[in-house]
């Protein structure tokens, strides 16, 4: 047989058969079966019934978009005196933000946790306020580097062209540099927003009883109930997917120039 | 008072903080209002540099720059009036044309209605009506540079900058682009400064060309001047096609170089070491009875409208172009006008003169081995097992195609009367005391003139021999053959 170029793309796409297609099939199919595999829209409905769940969702919403929010603010003043200031050591500092994410997840969260102890005396004191600082301390990188990297792609003319056009610094800022950065912060913010939303290994190893997402799903699979958690998770996925699809439509022009991670 | 000068630099000096670089060298230059001023050089010759201290992008380490006659270099660029077209065109890619060109009119507040009959009117100007609500990607590279010039152009600047506008676009449509911005300068009348390495645009299009070099200005004239009288060997070579050669003045508006004696129009005292040019246009091909010097035609290119002919006489190549087409292998003779002839006086009595590379890889002159190797004259050259030089990039040097310069100044050479001893033989066709030593033209057997300085005094006509040391010697690579 001859090679044909196209059969390079063979491992990828029986990676995605048996990573990605498959286990959708198999999330569709416990989310709309019962226990004895009939078809039932009952894990749907008892979803949006249950005030318990839907009020975990709410939460959920708040403390990742708080969460995102958080990081939003530390990161893009960061990135940009990264991408723009005339650090001498600029690898080295980069380094320090990029730093933790070598360390275990583990250590680095039981880390958090002691200084927090320290801090507030008792960590259930401040379950919301705790949710965010330990989300944001694991997340943040994320949303650093591909700022970071849309605003050291920019090319240095469009500043000094709108300075010519007669925008002094900060008018140049507001209308070319943060525009033109768009890319990077949604970028940044699908990749710390879902998490927040769902990382509930976090919150638990802050001793953290705040019920997310995450905790919901990983419950309903303790107690078998694959049913219901096979729901819950689409129902997340659905909404994923509904953002970005909202995200990406007023910056089709400009997504094209990247902003991905490193 | 009104100036007549729109903007003035003085003393202009750039360079760079961290590296000690000196960009842009005492830079001075007078741009009257209206005028269409290029910046021509190589690239790294400071013309952008200069360009962008203009604009505001850049401060002038030291110096001024007047704009009516008001210093200006410590503005900032938003404080300017004066508006840049950039090389890649910078259009915001995230607006729309109408707003990449109400850019500058909506910082300076001008009302709406009269943005929307402004960017209306530009957008005629540059041909692209209708275009307000397209997106920046959706034009190609011609009308983008288009709306770089309406944006720039909207905001009506007293002069307007262009750097390198035309590099990005074909041929063709650069040379459209060279008529119609001509034609937008002589109708809104806004002073253009225009920086290129392009001399044929450069010759286009200017009032005034500016002719720039290691970040010093070598000639500023209009295009007709910097052509006929290049004020020196790097104006004359950068601009248009030239054959340069060394030679001497031998007596009123008398030159030898190149084998041979022609009348010039230009005076130098005799004795005057000189660069002589000849463009290729003003050389005419006769019979070898008729030339004035006479070669072997070594390679004819047709160019559509005339043929470049490539002949070798004695030690020299001449580039000609003409419509005639003697083939390769002929022997022909050259006739020179006068008037074709340009005399430049040398800048320094550097001798040069091309050497031989024999086939163990040494340079040689007049038949005598020089001696040094042609690879420690490479950088980064090494040899071959199999013989063949190769340079840093491990490219192949074809060395029967490449020639080497030396350059020795005129105190390393020594006069002896063992005419064995010298590298050449020669007559002293010249001397003038010049103060502390004598400056003497030798005219050696093989028809290249030297010049030697010497405390002694010899006699004209004195036969003698030429001691060159080779440590002394420069040597340069000055035509590569390609494999």
């Amino acid at each position: 047989m001859k090679f044909a170029r196209k059969n390079l793309c063979i491992p990828y796409a029986v990676w995605l058969i048996l990573f990605v297609a498959l286990p959708l099939v198999v999330l569709f199919y416990y989310a709309f079966t019962d226990g004895t595999g009939q078809f039932t829209i009952f894990n749907l409905t008892g979803f949006f019934t249950d005030p318990n769940a839907l009020g975990t969702l709410v939460y959920s919403f708040a403390i990742a978009i708080v969460t995102t929010a958080v990081c939003l603010l530390l990161a893009y003043p960061t990135a940009y005196i990264l991408a723009t200031g005339r650090l001498r050591e600029k690898q080295g500092v980069i380094l320090i933000f990029v730093m933790p994410m070598w360390i275990n997840f583990s250590l680095r969260i039981t880390a958090l946790k002691e200084l927090l102890d320290v801090i507030e005396g008792n960590l259930a004191m401040y379950p919301f306020l705790n949710s965010v600082i330990g989300m944001t301390y694991d997340f943040l990188p994320f949303m650093i580097l591909p700022i970071y990297t849309t605003i050291m792609r920019l090319d240095p003319a469009y500043i000094e062209a709108a300075n010519d056009l007669g925008a002094d610094n900060r008018e140049a800022f507001l209308k070319v540099t943060l525009p033109l950065s768009m890319p990077g912060v949604m970028s940044g913010i699908s990749m710390v927003f879902l998490p927040a939303m769902t990382n509930y290994v976090v919150l638990d190893m802050l001793y953290n009883s705040t019920y997310i997402m995450g905790s919901l799903i990983g419950s309903y699979f303790s107690a078998y109930n694959w049913h219901g958690g096979s729901m819950i998770a689409l129902i997340l996925l659905g909404i994923i997917c509904l953002f970005t699809l909202l995200g990406s439509d007023d910056e089709e022009s400009t997504n094209a120039r990247g902003g991905a991670l490193l | 008072m009104e100036t007549e000068n729109i903007i003035e630099l003085r003393h202009v000096t750039k360079s760079f903080a961290d590296n000690g670089f000196v960009a842009v060298n005492d830079f001075n230059l007078e741009v009257k209002r209206g005028e269409f001023v290029t910046f021509l050089g190589p690239s790294g010759c400071g013309k952008t540099t200069t360009l962008r201290m203009i604009a505001g992008f850049e401060m002038p380490t030291s110096g001024e720059i007047l704009l009516n006659g008001n210093p200006i270099q410590n503005l900032p660029p938003y404080e300017r009036p004066i508006n840049t077209v950039f090389q890649r065109y910078a259009l915001f890619p995230h607006m729309n044309i109408f707003d990449n060109i109400a850019f500058g009119l909506r910082q300076k507040k001008v009302p709406k209605d009269q943005i929307e009959k402004k960017v209306k009117r530009v957008l005629s100007l540059v041909d692209l009506e209708g275009f307000e609500e397209r997106r920046v990607t959706t034009l190609s590279g011609g009308q983008q540079q288009r709306i770089a010039i309406a944006r720039a152009l909207v905001n009506e600047p007293e002069i307007l900058l262009l750097d390198e506008p035309l590099g990005a676009l074909d041929l063709k449509m650069r040379q459209e682009m060279q008529l119609e911005l001509k034609e937008m300068h002589d109708h809104l009348g806004i002073t253009f400064i225009y920086v290129t390495h392009d001399q044929e645009e450069a010759l286009t299009m200017s009032d005034k060309i500016v002719i720039m070099s290691e970040g010093k200005i070598q000639q500023i004239g209009t295009p007709e001047d910097v052509y006929n009288e290049p004020k020196n060997a790097f104006v004359a070579d950068f601009v248009g096609e030239s054959n340069i050669f060394s030679g001497i003045m031998t007596g009123k508006r008398r030159v030898r170089f190149c084998g041979g004696e022609f009348t010039c129009v230009d005076d130098f005292p005799e004795g005057t070491h000189i660069t002589a040019v000849v463009r290729p246009e003003d050389v005419v091909l006769t019979t070898p009875e008729k030339g004035m010097i006479q070669g072997e035609v070594t390679s004819v290119i047709f160019k559509g409208m005339h043929y470049e002919i490539a002949v070798q006489s004695g030690r020299n190549e001449m580039e000609i172009r003409s419509t005639r087409t003697p083939k390769v292998g002929e022997q022909v003779g050259m006739v020179i006008e006068p008037d074709g002839i340009h005399v430049i006086q040398a800048a320094e009595d550097t001798n040069r003169f091309l050497v031989d590379i024999n086939e163990n890889y040494r340079l040689s002159y007049n038949g005598k081995v020089l001696d040094t190797s042609v690879t420690k004259l490479i950088r980064g050259g090494h040899r071959l097992e199999d013989g063949t030089i190769v340079d840093e990039n491990g490219d192949k040097l074809d060395l029967s195609r490449a020639k080497f310069e030396a350059e020795i100044q005129p105190s390393d050479i020594e006069m002896t009367d063992n005419y064995e001893d010298g590298l050449v033989e020669g007559n002293i066709s010249n001397l003038i005391y010049q103060g502390d030593h004598y400056s003497y033209v030798i005219h050696a057997d093989n028809g290249q003139d030297f010049v030697v300085y010497d405390e002694d005094l010899w006699n004209m006509n004195d036969r003698v021999g030429l001691v060159m040391p080779v440590e002394k010697m420069k040597f340069t690579l000055k035509k590569q053959g390609r494999q």
